[in-house]
């Protein structure tokens, strides 16, 4: 928790002890996605539920247990520390327990540490005298990858020491959450972001930034649209198109093409053509290698390819089906650790086999 | 020394292939910002070529002032661990799927060290260090969520490289917080040139026919290329055009495995497949391997009629494969379940004889 602060603050903190010699340098290496995490909850773009209720707490209504989940980049995290920020101010510090994923939190753990933590009692005013809600909050980042006994562990914890703490879970899966944990919080969905809005924030950081798009509108759009909702994803790449562009220079097609790993449509045509075509194994097994060793991620490759067939006139709806189907399969394969070649093959098969039923 | 190694290119200038990305690489090198990279691609494309020239150009020829050392780790449950770490001033590089299902462990570790340590030397050209992670996608799921947070947290003090050979396997949000460089393999034809220019510094006369079929068979690897290319030396020189090139031996050895499932459809075949494949383990050839060549293997001589239930079996027995912690059950019953789809085709053929 500490370590986030100090990572956190750090441009500001060390500016100040160091002297004139780091201050201009330092702003530079922050990473835009930090420099632009929302500071205040109504800086959250497009969550209007999650945002509404933390105002009101803001304002002194009371805070219930909280569990955020979505999809990554969605502003899970940012809500709540910058709603920690705002309530406690200052003593943000002490306030707060934030363990993630990289911490250990076995069962032992939340035994230890998060009770001890949770039992301390806060008072109802800072030190400058101002009112302040009178808990803590423990924020329990990607708890989706908590164990069960853990999990198990924190219910009765959080029942008994409402009157100090607050529990806030944050995962992508609400599923792996087991039910009484889930029926102890207020849920709150965190949606993928509106492309206009994540367009607009975007447009936003490159005027702040200074940065120049060759074909504005279009390459901006291509990033929103391929971050799928992600604004964390669309920023790193926005910023990755900027360094790899250079100093002052315009970011081109080809930047944002190399990094968001969109595979080339001439390549999945040929897929399609080489399944279509050949009766041989050894065309496919060729076609398969060469295309491995170009290095695509393969989910990109499915995901493209899921699209184009979907959108295509060349399947009917039952070919469309089994290819579906496998492509499932295969993703979920990949997903699992399964080899690329062995199930690139088995796709392949699958929409020789579709192409095959007319 | 290995001409791989002795040639191996040490900063972007001298890279052969993929010219745009380097000058597009040392461009994220100039300026003072610089974000974590995911970078991946096949064997042998040049990945650690390139990280290395990204060291090289962010820190100077410091970065090749290296030191080997053991690091020392415990687990929660008390297991000591040991893991070799290469290191500079400036960066440290490790391997964290060599302590297996401990690799959470090690990554905490590590970057805690690390970016607890402020960069002390005021001369150095960045303020942070470098930590490299190879064989990003052998890690744990549970390492890899570890690494997401602390990727954020330590950003100040420390960037981390990370170098995969396929990136499906790494989960997204990792991929969502890094710059992804994709190092695809080079075209056959440059590796012909590099094998031909490495030749000629080496003052050894190669034939054209001869560096083309090198590079045919090194299956775009370049660093196979040119290890195939000194073992021919050392086999035979001068070059002649139609020299045989070796093959490698678990290959020939899987192929012989295939020919034999395919000759026999038995028990006493399976019990023989059975202690081959132990010797392939044995050997540490991954699982994952033995089951692309011998499925290509088979395949390539079996009947497109079966292809389609080969291929179904493949893909899923491979999925079990890395879901349990038994390899060799899984590859034995492939082949086993081979065997019945074979002999069953066979069978409906040649029934009515």
């Amino acid at each position: 928790m500490e370590a986030y602060l100090k990572s956190g603050k750090l441009g500001e903190s060390s500016s100040k002890s160091s002297g004139k010699s780091a201050a201009p340098k330092k702003p530079k290496s922050i990473h835009w996605v930090e420099k632009y995490r929302p500071k205040a909850v109504t800086e959250v773009v497009d969550q209007s539920d999650v945002v509404s209720v933390l105002e009101q707490c803001l304002t002194g209504a009371d805070l219930p247990n909280l569990l955020f989940y979505g999809p990554p980049g969605t502003g899970k995290t940012s809500t709540i520390l910058a709603a920690a920020r705002q309530l406690f101010g200052d003593m943000y510090k002490n306030r707060i327990l934030e363990l993630n994923a990289s911490d250990e939190r076995g069962i032992q753990v939340i035994r230890d540490k998060v009770k001890s933590f949770a039992q301390l009692t806060a008072s109802g005013v800072r030190p400058d005298g101002k009112p302040c809600p009178p808990f803590k909050i423990v924020i329990l980042d990607e708890a989706d990858s908590m164990t069960h006994a853990a999990q198990a562990a924190l219910r009765r914890t959080m029942e008994k020491e409402t009157k100090s703490t607050r529990f806030c879970l944050i995962c992508n899966y609400v599923s792996r959450i087991i039910e009484p944990l889930t029926s102890r919080c207020t849920k709150f969905r965190f949606k993928p972001l509106n492309e206009n809005l994540a367009y607009e924030r975007l447009a936003y950081i490159c005027e702040q930034e200074n940065v120049l798009i060759d074909d504005n509108d279009k390459l901006l759009n291509l990033l929103v649209e391929r971050s799928g909702g992600d604004m964390r994803k669309a920023i790193t790449w926005l910023q990755s198109c900027a360094i790899l562009s250079g100093h002052k220079q315009k970011i081109g097609l080809q930047h944002v093409q190399e990094v968001t790993g969109v595979v080339p449509a001439h390549w999945l045509e040929e897929f399609l053509k080489v399944c279509k075509e050949s009766k041989e194994f050894s065309a496919l097994d060729s076609f398969v290698k060469k295309l491995l060793y170009e290095a695509f991620a393969v989910s990109q490759i499915l995901d493209q390819l899921n699209e184009k067939i979907i959108n295509s006139d060349e399947f009917n709806d039952k070919q469309r089906t089994i290819i579906g189907e496998k492509l499932g399969d295969v993703s979920f394969h990949l997903q699992e650790g399964g080899t690329e070649y062995i199930q690139l093959i088995e796709l392949g098969n699958s929409i020789m086999k579709a192409y095959s039923i007319v | 020394m290995l001409l791989a190694d002795k040639y191996r290119p040490k900063d972007f200038a001298n890279l052969d292939y993929h010219k745009e990305q380097a000058t597009n690489l040392k461009n994220l090198t100039k300026d003072g910002e610089f974000p974590h990279l995911l970078v991946y691609g096949p064997l042998g494309a040049g990945k650690k070529t390139r990280i290395t020239c990204i060291l090289r150009e962010l820190f100077g020829p410091g970065v090749e002032r290296l030191k080997m050392e053991t690091m020392n780790f415990t687990t929660p449950s008390n297991k000591k661990l040991e893991i070799m770490t290469i290191s500079s001033n400036y960066h440290i590089e490790v391997n964290p799927s060599d302590v297996g299902i401990y690799d959470r462990v090690v990554i905490m570790d590590i970057i805690k060290n690390v970016a607890q340590s402020q960069q002390l030397n005021v001369n150095a050209a960045r303020e942070f260090k470098v930590v490299i992670l190879t064989d990003v996608d052998n890690l744990t799921k549970d390492a890899q969520h570890a690494l997401r947070r602390t990727m954020e947290k330590y950003i100040a003090n420390c960037r981390i490289i990370m170098c995969a050979t396929s990136i499906s396997r790494v989960i997204p949000a990792i991929s969502s917080r890094c710059l992804c460089i994709r190092v695809p393999a080079p075209e056959e034809s440059v590796i012909v040139d590099i094998l031909q220019s490495t030749c000629k510094k080496e003052d050894i006369s190669l034939p054209p026919v001869l560096a083309k079929r090198i590079a045919q068979a090194s299956n775009r690897n370049l660093r196979r290329a040119l290890l195939i290319c000194e073992t021919c030396k050392v086999e035979q020189y001068p070059f002649s055009d139609d020299q045989k090139i070796p093959e490698l031996d678990w290959e020939v050895f899987i192929k012989k495995m295939a020919g034999k499932i395919l000759e026999n459809q038995s028990i006493e075949t399976l019990s023989n497949v059975r202690k081959d494949l132990y010797e392939l383990l044995s050997n540490d050839i991954p699982a994952g391997v033995i089951f692309e060549t011998l499925l290509r293997e088979l395949l390539r001589k079996s009947d497109v009629s079966i292809r389609e239930t080969v291929i179904k079996e493949a893909a899923e027995h491979e999925h079990r494969l890395v879901q349990g912690n038994k390899q060799i059950f899984h590859l034995e019953s492939f082949v086993a379940k081979f065997m019945y789809v074979y002999q069953t085709f066979m069978q409906e053929m040649f029934g009515d004889f």
